[in-house]
């Protein structure tokens, strides 16, 4: 089947392939690195003109700038907020509790995950709840936790952990789950142990699946921990953009909303990072 | 060799079931054996008993009805928007270049982060609600729909030009029934997550009627009874959606049918 489409694609486009191949590769990777420079320079305009826009709006106050402050004036108050430790203080306290609930969901996460994937018997007994769980979004469950905990730290931590953990397990389930059974039984021809058919083969095989979870989970860790900041908090960057909101002093929200927007963005790349070096053995094979 | 079949299934409908019948049962001693006098531990009953008052007099279902509504338009909305920028941008390099890397740099925000700007903006009546829930809908349509149409394999846009097609007949014909999956994967992350944005919007702007708001009112007022329903319908609707999206989507792709294995 690949090779008739192979064979078909070769039939169709021979002239478009030949000339790549007779040319010498430096002038392929010239002309690569010129389809780049393009592609960065083509970035650049839409963004510019929709700044430019913004500029002229506020300078000719088409809108009051309560609405809408000059770019000027957000670049300045980020530098303030900067300068002040304000803005670096509630990331900091975002962050960590991030970070916290992140960790306790990831690991709460994985377990169940592992327990329900190697487990029938653990699989049947929470399996259905886990489900009736899920149907809820986290948001859902802010006012009935806001009950049960207080709108203290606990009330974020436990919310963000739930957020990440429910992705994280049922990846980790769905993962180990589907791990080809002729692994497995390749895995009992060779007489593994026990131990060693869950550390050689068994993870490995449902690793991608899991980090997939992983990575799930980490966004809406992200996405929790803005909702729980905007509703209950009295620091952090949710709240630091609740108190610009409140005072009607945009530029704080801009810059706030800028910085959660990096350090999202930051957090997944450091993702995948991890990511691109863990799985460097599934190149080997190839 | 029924009955064995039906006893392991039987089995495990009851190791499901252990663990909420447990709960249940300790919520139920709780309050039976008095081992606490808050409030939040009401009687099973009574969530049940207002379950009732609030769907016989109305209440709960003029409140599903609005935020219904408001999930469907800002769904509806911010999916077209989607659909037709991801076309777009599927089918122009040069587009893709000139906004592609903006719209990304958007999406990195978490979503609730726009409600403060978005309430300064539109209000904190339906209009910005709306809003807010097209943005929510709009990113995953947009994602898949430019992704499923950059996987159209090249072979068919080949014989498609090969028969001559128009431009709209390969768009029509060729390129976005081959990016049907790919453009309903991000249609039902929509719907999800419209959900999601509805129940924030309706936390955070406050003014209006809505299962969000439901569950605001009983948590200021500790009403656990009314937040327990709250959670219990949010769960439903959240359900239902999944339900109604499987069906679609499967009605729609049904000319697919086997086509995977005979390739």
């Amino acid at each position: 089947m690949n090779t008739t489409a192979a064979r078909l694609r070769a039939a169709l486009a021979p002239a478009a392939r030949e000339p790549d191949k007779a040319r010498p590769r430096r002038a392929r990777r010239l002309r690569l690195e010129r389809a780049t420079l393009v592609r960065f320079a083509l970035s650049w305009p839409f963004p510019l003109a929709l700044l430019l826009t913004w500029y002229l709006a506020s300078a000719f106050e088409w809108l009051p700038p309560q609405i809408l402050p000059p770019p000027a004036m957000v670049v300045s108050t980020f530098v303030e907020l900067v300068q002040s430790g304000e803005l670096g203080d509630n990331l900091w306290i975002s962050l960590w509790r991030v970070l916290v609930g992140f960790a306790a969901g990831g690991a709460a996460g994985l377990a169940l995950g592992i327990a329900m994937g190697l487990s029938p018997r653990i699989r049947d007994y929470l399996y259905p709840s886990f489900r009736l769980v899920a149907q809820v979004p986290s948001v859902g469950w802010l006012p009935l936790l806001m009950m049960l905990v207080g709108i203290g730290e606990a009330l974020k931590i436990i919310l963000i952990a739930k957020a990440a953990g429910m992705p994280i397990a049922m990846n980790t389930y769905k993962g180990l789950e589907g791990v080809s059974t002729r692994f497995i039984e390749v895995a009992r021809v060779y007489r593994f142990t026990r131990w060693q058919l869950l550390t050689k083969v068994v993870l490995p095989a449902a690793f991608p699946q899991i980090w997939n979870g992983i990575r799930y989970g980490l966004t809406h860790a992200w996405l929790a921990l803005v909702a729980v900041e905007l509703l209950a908090s009295s620091e952090g960057l949710g709240f630091l953009i609740v108190y610009g909101r409140q005072l009607y002093q945009l530029d704080v929200v801009m810059a706030a909303v800028a910085v959660v927007g990096a350090f999202g963005y930051a957090l997944d790349k450091l993702l995948a990072l991890i990511e691109a070096r863990l799985l460097r053995w599934r190149r080997d094979g190839f | 060799m029924t009955t064995v079949v039906t006893t392991l299934e039987l089995r495990r409908i009851l190791r499901g079931a252990t663990l909420p019948a447990l709960l249940l049962a300790w919520w139920w001693a709780m309050f039976h054996f008095h081992w606490t006098d808050t409030v939040m531990f009401v009687p099973i009953a009574k969530v049940w008993d207002t379950a009732v008052r609030m769907s016989s007099s109305g209440q709960l279902w003029i409140s599903l009805g609005a935020s219904l509504a408001r999930d469907l338009a800002g769904f509806t909305l911010g999916s077209l928007v989607g659909l037709a920028a991801g076309t777009a941008l599927g089918l122009s390099r040069l587009l893709e270049n000139l906004v592609g890397p903006s719209l990304h740099t958007v999406k990195q925000v978490s979503l609730f982060a726009w409600i403060p700007l978005i309430s300064v903006w539109f209000g904190l009546g339906d209009t910005a609600k709306v809003v807010f829930l097209s943005l929510a809908a709009f990113f995953p349509v947009l994602l898949n729909t430019f992704e499923g149409i950059r996987s159209v394999p090249r072979e068919l846009i080949e014989v498609a030009r090969s028969f001559a097609f128009t431009r709209s007949q390969m768009l029509l014909r060729v390129v976005l029934p081959a990016a049907l999956p790919s453009i309903f994967t991000g249609i039902h992350l929509a719907l999800i997550y419209a959900w999601l944005a509805t129940l924030g919007a309706e936390y955070l702007l406050t003014s209006g009627i809505g299962i969000g708001n439901l569950l605001t009112d009983g948590r200021e007022h500790l009403w656990m009874d009314q937040v327990l329903l709250g959670v219990a319908v949010v769960g439903l609707v959240g359900f239902a959606l999944n339900l109604v999206a499987g069906a679609i989507e499967r009605h729609l792709l049904r000319w697919r049918g086997g086509s995977a294995g005979q390739y």
